[in-house]
């Protein structure tokens, strides 16, 4: 179908523009910029004036909760809510049940996932069968059914051997390996930063070390392998640091931060908030600034979701036993264009922390609006306010921290491979 | 953030920690305590009907003696009807969830909830779930707090030391783990109490304990030097494994409280522990059988506290 989007402010990192432009999309692809293509006949007209256009937005972690966590959330919902969210390509990790360590799990989620027709699923496979740290999955058969990397999601890998021989076994086929560091051994039992608040609510504690040992690790078995390494939801000063060195001396790593680690930190537990129970916890605000620095410097490639769907049941516990997680595909564009205002960041470059950067990390052609690209778009009112309303939100998982927060910026069209797979409701 | 222990009046709702507490309240407990103790002076505390008609569930899920019958008692003393449950024996371990357990109580018409959970938080989440006409008081959730063992300990040092406001006091032993201990500082500093001492080995303190208004001190005798009052923390046996502390031999020998060690505060100072105590481990029997000890005139005056907590939550309006 012909979709001509008039009027809208076009904002592209990947090309540089942000300017007056509309969009011309046929036959799944973006097929001209600015001006019509001869005999172009638009089926569907999107009149954005007053609103952005960028590309679909690309979401490094999104937990679909498929297959086995079915009672937390399904495809069906977490779809919804990536459409209404404006996320039209998204990488889930392997923590699933069973995880995601075999081809013909993968390929059905595929199908699963094609089948609705919306958001583009990119499976990250498990690095270790049942994510057990002891023996590789077949990262080939893996990667041919669709996986664009391999993770170990939260469980952490504890024997070093292994951790190296799977990263020498991906670096021969030139696979990405993405890891969130945490050892094993300090986070045990650990629900909160080691910091101020845990200290005074009696919370057991996960130290900064935990997080930096497990890093160095990690960066020294990178250097070792050669593997291309995907630092997972950094959460410390001290992690961005050594990540920051890292790149400094040319190693070939990535990394990226969580949406609620950009805004929030300890103080926001308060009285034991359950919605502040997070994987990697919240640390204080000097951490904070520290990732809002390196997100700026670039020692941080991209912000995600970590869209983490709970069941209210494992939430209405005490603290520590709640369940760990928040929904947070929904809120991804506004709490970014939040972060933009805050840090007086032009959108241009803001933007492509949830674009380009995201699918190049990926490894896909998405991110971007060049001519010939996937027609995958989101048109946004960058004015819209809206109140955070859990029961309003799409996703399963009613949870976030964010709830009763006032936001700017609301998604009003999500367009997948060329066919308008969401568009806002106006109340009349 | 509002104060979810305050009604909108400023009144005690609830009581689940010492933090955040005003002065005034704190104070009033503890003045309401002393008028229930000198009714009793030389006798027995009389029973008053400030909770007549009024129904007080105790709900354990974590086990306790002294502390569940100390409110037994002070709830019978106001006339209220008890009621006490044992949960940790019987509805969670059917898979029941704490939320659904206190909905069936409210549903029995309780007016007030004492809890004790092994989870830090318990008494907020349930605090925030029932009716605004229910009153909750935290006995102990995880290692966050305990406040009525806190205004008890406090009306203990009013007792014997009149004033908060030039005192020194230590607090010995596993703060890390101690609910106590948070709930004693936080209810020491309140009360104008200007020095705070905490003695342990590091492995026994949390990282930010300091945050908290108080000095560390690793070594007992630079710990207990001129103090007024020592109050000693209970050690937890399993704290032998998971690396914390080689051995309650060696911990005795550097954190133990001896008539030495004693010798070292002020001569007046007095020694008190929330109990139950490891006689060997963290005190000595001489100590704790000694003169300037006071922990059993702490269990006596925790009914009169409990009392006055009980009484001051029925005469909260909603």
């Amino acid at each position: 179908m012909n979709i001509h989007i008039k009027n809208g402010r076009l904002i592209d990192p990947h090309n540089k523009i942000d300017a007056r432009q509309d969009v011309f999309i046929a036959d799944k692809h973006i097929v001209a910029i600015g001006k019509a293509p001869q005999g172009f006949v638009a089926a569907q007209v999107i009149d954005a004036t007053g609103l952005v256009v960028i590309p679909g937005l690309v979401d490094l972690a999104a937990r679909l909760r498929e297959p086995g966590y079915e009672y937390r959330a399904t495809l069906e919902s977490e779809m919804d809510a990536a459409m209404a969210g404006g996320v039209t390509s998204l990488s889930c990790p392997p923590d699933t049940d069973p995880p995601l360590d075999e081809p013909g799990l993968v390929e059905m989620l595929k199908h699963r996932a094609r089948s609705l027709n919306q958001a583009r699923v990119f499976p990250v496979g498990a690095l270790t069968y049942g994510l057990q740290g002891a023996e590789l999955t077949e990262m080939v058969e893996l990667t041919e059914a669709g996986c664009k990397a391999f993770s170990q999601a939260d469980t952490p890998l504890t024997d070093t051997r292994v951790l190296m021989r799977a990263m020498q076994y991906a670096a021969t086929f030139g696979y990405r390996v993405w890891l969130r560091p945490q050892d094993a051994f300090l986070a045990k039992d650990g629900v909160a930063h080691d910091g101020e608040v845990a200290t005074r609510l009696g919370l057991p504690a996960i130290p900064v070390a935990a997080e930096t040992i497990a890093l160095a690790t990690m960066l020294q078995l990178a250097r070792e392998t050669g593997v291309k390494l995907h630092i997972c939801r950094i959460s410390s000063a001290e992690g961005v640091e050594l990540v920051r060195a890292a790149k400094r001396q040319g190693l070939a790593v990535t990394c990226d931060v969580s949406m609620n680690h950009v805004h929030l930190s300890e103080m926001d537990i308060g009285f034991f908030d359950a919605n502040c129970h997070l994987m990697p916890p919240l640390r204080n605000q000097r951490d904070k600034a520290a990732l809002r620095a390196g997100l700026l410097d670039g020692t941080i490639d991209a912000i995600c979701s970590n869209h983490s769907p709970v069941d209210e049941d494992a939430k209405q516990l005490p603290f520590a036993e709640a369940e760990a997680g928040a929904t947070g595909m929904e809120l991804l564009l506004p709490l970014m264009l939040k972060w933009a205002d805050e840090e007086k960041i032009p959108l241009l470059d803001a933007l492509a922390r949830v674009t380009i950067n995201p699918a190049q990390l990926l490894g896909v052609k998405m991110g971007h609006l060049s001519v010939g690209a996937h027609a995958d778009v989101c048109v946004f009112d960058p004015a819209a306010v809206w109140k955070i309303e859990p029961a309003a939100l799409k996703s399963q998982g009613k949870n976030t921290p964010f709830n009763g927060y006032t936001l700017q910026g609301k998604v009003h069209h999500t367009i997948v491979e060329g066919h308008v797979a969401y568009s806002i409701q106006v109340a009349n | 953030m509002n104060n979810p222990q305050l009604n909108k009046n400023g009144e005690l709702q609830h009581l689940l920690t010492t933090e955040g507490l005003p002065v005034r309240i704190l104070r009033d407990i503890l003045d309401k305590a002393s008028g229930f103790v000198s009714l009793a002076e030389g006798h027995e505390i009389k029973k008053v009907p400030l909770l007549h008609g009024k129904s007080v569930f105790n709900i354990f899920f974590e086990n306790s003696t002294r502390t569940r019958t100390t409110f037994e008692i002070a709830a019978k003393k106001l006339s209220a009807d008890v009621v006490n449950l044992n949960i940790g024996s019987s509805s969670t371990s059917k898979g029941e969830t704490l939320l659904d357990t206190v909905d069936n109580l409210c549903a029995m018409h309780a007016d007030m909830f004492v809890v004790r959970h092994s989870t830090s938080g318990a008494a907020h989440l349930i605090a925030r779930h029932v009716a605004p006409s229910i009153h909750v008081i935290n006995a102990g959730d995880g290692r966050h707090a305990h406040p009525t063992q806190a205004l008890l300990d406090m009306f203990t040092i009013r007792h014997y030391k009149q004033d908060f406001h030039n005192l020194r006091v230590a607090i010995v032993g596993d703060i890390l783990h101690s609910r106590v201990a948070r709930s004693q500082i936080h209810a020491l500093t309140t009360l104008g109490v200007p020095e705070v001492r905490v003695v342990a080995p590091k492995t026994l303190l949390p990282t930010h304990v300091e945050k908290l208004g108080v000095r560390v001190f690793h070594d007992m005798a630079q710990g207990l030097k001129d103090v007024d009052v020592v109050m000693m923390l209970r050690l937890q046996n399993e704290r032998m494994q998971g690396a914390l502390l080689p051995s309650a031999q060696e911990y005795f020998k550097y954190y133990g409280l001896t008539q030495e060690r004693l010798a070292l505060a002020r001569s007046d100072a007095i020694v008190m522990h929330p109990g139950p105590m490891n006689r060997g481990v963290e005190i000595d029997s001489s100590v704790a059988d000694g003169a300037q000890s006071v922990i059993l005139p702490q269990v006596t005056f925790g009914i009169a506290v409990r009392m006055a907590v009980m009484s001051t939550l029925a005469g909260s309006k909603q």
